[in-house]
């Protein structure tokens, strides 16, 4: 007889699976957010996985900044066609059009308004009383804190000093009318577990991941893609220069940073990451200034 | 994470938990364990460094580390759990690191529900605290299967042998008298990180394990009951297309013991029986299925099974019942009282449940038991509960997934209540 013991990563794989279903069960009408990273990438995998073989019963919601990279956008299109998802692409197309970017309004505005406005509008649109993130407790100190089902009342708020004991893997699905809840199944995965399931089961990620000579701008210690549509994101006499570099993590083209990086392979990538003594999201405007996260959480935000 | 990354698909997941009194330095050792392990990164580390004085050096804050919420920064206390995350070459650690104050407690029992493994802080200073006990008491009902004591601040006390080891007899009394057998006291002092992952130079007198050693070899799976099939349904997979019209798979984890393809199987509470013809999963058919996977099964006839139902091998029935009795840690705002009704949530399963009496209330500090007509926000007591129809369970003892339940306030919504069914 087999001794009946599961590897870590296939632990975690039964756990994201259980809590997914739970949802599905308690839920009326539930969304998975989908941002077309590698996080996303896994949680997707994770769902086909616990629904098979039925189709995913719920459809995802990609809010759409209008500042991805054009390599997200064509990832996107052709995975959930492949795998025959249903896709729904929503934005703040009152900030869009009155121009909001980083540079102008400053990074909080821009993602206040495409980000977390353009997700509980869409939530509140579609009239989802549940929504899956894919985001990790080991990503940033105040996701640290959150429950895997995560309350939210009416206007989408969080109130981390509140939060509903969560015991056990019983997870209680009861809200009133009104509140959502967001709830993140890759909650105890960490980056490192991320990229040896996406090594393990072989999942497509968008190959901005995948090192490669790149035009870049740099700026101070942060190398900044260079895209031509961005031109007037680029302070006066930044240029771009080619480097061999890759993305730790993707988001909004104005405002996530590469490293410098050889790594072509998701072996590189796995051994990149055991290595790295800095954190994923360092590249990432979003989190820095003090407390940033929580309070962006706090109002909305995943 | 200093992992070896080709080891690290082999590598086992242990849950474990630190509870402790306030200021004892449950975050420190937690950023101890964080950065000796590289499970803390660089920037991360910048964040949270300060300095004491203009004149002093730099240096790393532990505990801002772990404290995530701005009130925690602002007040200098845990208020929730934090989880955090690190590996070695041998196991990959899941720490929830949980708040001392009393007004926290609820918190607390949210940290320990799912742990493999305890760890106490105990100053070394103050000894054994009320809230040391009220945190023992709770981790054995909890039935957390390995404790270790830390005795920390070591060298605040000029690492004395003498008082480590009253500190020591004191809390293995305290914890003989509630069963617990199973304890590992280490001396220690988390900011210097003597003991916790490195031996040091101050306790040559201490032959015992580092914290770390012990965390390595504590077995990770014990608890479960490895024989009795449990299997609660959580969804009807019926994807009713073209290529799959009539399918139906039952969609649930393994929560104990095992199942094989030809397995006879009953389904409760129709109690109707028939024949798993097929283990489905996403990676193939496999042939058995055991702790903790999440599967879907299929059956060789059509009988009467929904979200809540339990498939388990009929010659290992659980108990049937519209009454039991539970240990309860009460976590709402409102205290329990008699006659009040609740909803209860076991597993997949939700049921109305009205308490018809409040056997006992445990006195912490003593582990007397007293009479009481409710059980206030943070109390722990003996309660028996009548069912609007029965339940399927095992005791707590016997069976961790089928014999915990949470307590829903109908009203409210909260969860009110942690229950271990004896």
């Amino acid at each position: 007889m087999s001794e009946h013991k599961l590897t870590q990563l296939k632990t975690l794989e039964a756990e994201s699976i259980h809590i997914m279903r739970e949802v599905v069960g308690e839920f009326r009408n539930p969304v998975m957010l989908y941002s077309i990273g590698k996080d996303s990438s896994v949680m997707l995998h994770l769902a086909r996985k616990a629904f098979y073989p039925a189709p995913l019963p719920f459809s995802l919601l990609h809010v759409d900044t209008g500042y991805k990279f054009p390599e997200m956008y064509e990832f996107r299109d052709a995975y959930v066609k492949e795998i025959g998802a249903d896709l729904i692409v929503k934005s703040n197309d009152d900030a869009i059009s009155k121009g909001m970017n980083p540079k102008e309004f400053g990074v909080a505005r821009c993602c206040g308004a495409l980000k977390t406005k353009g997700l509980l509008d869409a939530l509140e649109e579609g009239g989802y009383d549940a929504a899956f993130g894919g985001a990790r407790r080991d990503e940033e100190r105040s996701r640290a804190k959150e429950r895997v089902f995560s309350i939210r009342d009416e206007f989408g708020q969080w109130d981390p000093k509140n939060q509903r004991p969560e015991l056990w893997n019983i997870y209680n699905g009861q809200i009133h009318d009104g509140e959502s809840v967001r709830v993140f199944p890759l909650s105890n995965w960490t980056e490192m577990d991320i990229w040896l399931y996406i090594r393990e089961e072989n999942i497509p990620i968008v190959p901005l991941y995948y090192a490669k000579e790149r035009p870049m701008i740099e700026r101070g210690a942060m190398l900044i893609p260079y895209y031509k549509e961005m031109e007037s994101q680029f302070l006066e006499g930044e240029k771009p220069t080619q480097v061999m570099s890759r993305f730790r993590t993707l988001g909004c083209m104005p405002c996530t940073g590469a490293v410098r990086s050889d790594a072509t392979t998701i072996d590189d990538i796995v051994a990149e990451a055991a290595a790295a003594r800095r954190s994923e999201r360092e590249t990432r405007i979003i989190d820095h200034g003090s407390n940033s996260m929580e309070d962006k959480k706090k109002e909305g935000y995943f | 994470m200093n992992v070896d990354w080709k080891l690290s698909q082999e590598i086992q997941l242990l849950r474990l938990v630190t509870v402790g009194s306030v200021d004892d330095g449950k975050s420190t050792l937690i950023g101890r364990l964080l950065v000796d392990t590289k499970g803390a990164f660089e920037d991360q580390l910048l964040s949270v460094t300060t300095k004491r004085d203009a004149a002093s050096e730099a240096e790393v804050d532990l505990a801002m580390l772990t404290d995530g919420l701005s009130a925690e920064r602002e007040q200098g206390i845990t208020i929730d759990v934090a989880y955090r995350y690190f590996a070695t070459p041998k196991r990959k650690f899941i720490m929830a690191d949980c708040p001392g104050h009393e007004q926290y407690t609820r918190n607390m029992v949210t940290g320990a529900s799912t742990s493999n493994a305890a760890i106490i802080l105990v100053d070394a200073r103050n000894g054994v605290m009320p809230q040391t006990k009220r945190h023992t008491h709770i981790l054995s009902l909890l039935q957390i299967p390995h404790l270790i004591v830390a005795i920390n601040k070591m060298d605040l006390i000029d690492f004395n042998q003498q008082k480590f080891e009253d500190i020591r007899d004191e809390l293995s009394g305290f914890c003989a008298k509630q069963g617990i057998h199973d304890l590992t006291t280490i001396p220690m002092s988390a900011l210097n990180g003597d003991m916790v992952t490195v031996r040091g130079e101050h306790m040559d007198w201490y032959q015992g394990s580092t914290l770390l050693e012990v965390l390595e070899s504590l077995e990770v799976t014990e608890r479960v009951d490895k024989k009795r099939f449990r299997f609660p349904v959580q969804l009807v997979n019926r994807p009713q297309t073209r290529e799959l019209p009539d399918y139906r798979g039952f969609m649930g984890s393994v929560v104990s013991g095992t199942v094989k393809v030809g397995d006879k199987v009953m389904a409760l509470p129709s109690g109707q029986t028939s024949t798993v013809s097929e283990i489905v999963t996403f990676d193939g058919s496999p042939d058995e299925a055991f702790f903790p996977q999440s599967v879907t099964l299929t059956l060789e006839d059509e009988i009467d099974i929904s979200r809540g139902d339990m498939l388990v091998h009929s010659d290992e029935l659980p108990s049937a019942e519209r009454e039991f009795s539970a240990n309860v840690c009460w976590i709402g705002d409102e205290p329990l009282s008699e006659r009040k009704k609740y909803s209860i949530k076991q597993t997949s399963n939700a049921v109305m449940a009205m308490v018809i009496a409040i056997e006992y209330k445990t006195d912490i500090n003593t582990l007397e038991h007293a009479d009481s007509d409710e059980l206030a926000m943070n109390e722990i007591g003996r309660v028996r509960f009548k069912l609007q129809k029965s339940l399927f369970y095992d005791t707590y003892a016997e069976n961790r997934a089928t014999g915990s339940f949470v307590v829903i306030d109908t009203f409210t919504n909260n969860t009110v209540g942690a229950g271990m069914i004896v």
